[in-house]
């Protein structure tokens, strides 16, 4: 066992028990706090696997900017622990054995069919210099459509989280 | 470097396990913030599999795509709790099985 494969499986369980406790925690905040560690944990295995500027956005991005917004959220509408209804008993009654056959199928054709390829750890050259290489070369057209993307998000963000404004003259 | 190698399989089980959590979530998860936290989950798990992809067929694009996934992630973040507040604000509850009218 070497040590690549040890980070690689603490990562790994890392990963697995903060989207475990995801599903288990009753509170959002809870839950946004253990996506986080997932999300620091995946930062780890991209690392792992040479990605290092993916691994240094998904740290500034996801665990950073967009978990923030999901907590600042929670915080905003006071969110409280969610109740049980009848509709959840039904999703989980489900939803949960549901999922295990399904991942358990997944894991069936993935370990069959994957025979003994593998992933030569830190071998690709993902640093930003040839990530900026490709992306300002062979993918300009995609990286500006999305600057458009991002621009109408903002916009429709502002829009939809506007406070409806009362038509003026009119007695409320 | 690039001595050591991780079975390609292993990624793929990690990042099933990450998307199939993903899909119990957004079933069993009643809170609408827990639903889309979920839904993160499952990028993210997608986004592991491309990595991985990547890393093995020494295919740079494969991490460019994981930098459109989390650009339209965050685009998609920005929408989506903007949604939120705005159902919060004429419902005044956050459980889906009380916003299920598309009428107010």
């Amino acid at each position: 066992m070497n040590f690549h494969l040890i980070l690689f499986l603490a990562f790994g369980a890392v990963c697995v028990a903060g989207a475990i406790n995801l599903l288990a925690q009753r509170h959002p905040i809870n839950s946004a706090l253990s996506l986080i560690t997932v999300m620091a944990a995946l930062a780890g295995e991209y690392l792992l696997l040479g990605a290092e500027f993916v691994a240094a956005v998904q740290v500034i991005v996801y665990a950073g900017a967009i978990m923030v917004l999901f907590v600042f959220v929670i915080m905003l509408l006071n969110a409280g622990e969610e109740e049980h209804t009848k509709g959840s008993r039904i999703a989980v009654l489900f939803g949960v054995p549901g999922m295990l056959i399904g991942s358990v199928l997944m894991a069936w054709v993935v370990l069959r069919h994957s025979g003994t390829e593998s992933v030569p750890v830190g071998a690709l050259p993902g640093s930003p210099r040839d990530i900026a290489q490709l992306l300002f070369h062979d993918f300009l057209l995609p990286f500006e459509v999305t600057s458009v993307l991002i621009l109408i998000a903002i916009m429709g963000a502002v829009v939809l989280a506007n406070k409806p404004e009362r038509s003026a003259g009119e007695a409320d | 470097m690039g001595a050591s190698y991780i079975p390609l399989s292993y990624y793929l089980l990690l990042s099933g396990f990450l998307f199939a959590c993903g899909v119990v979530g957004f079933l069993i998860k009643r809170n609408i913030i827990s639903i889309f936290m979920s839904i993160e989950l499952m990028l993210n798990g997608v986004n592991l599999s491309f990595v991985a992809f990547a890393a093995h067929w020494h295919a740079l694009a494969g991490q460019i795509f994981v930098f459109f996934v989390m650009v339209v992630a965050a685009a998609e973040a920005a929408v989506g709790l903007a949604i939120i507040i705005s159902v919060y604000r004429t419902r005044e509850t956050l459980n889906v099985d009380q916003v299920n009218l598309l009428k107010l």
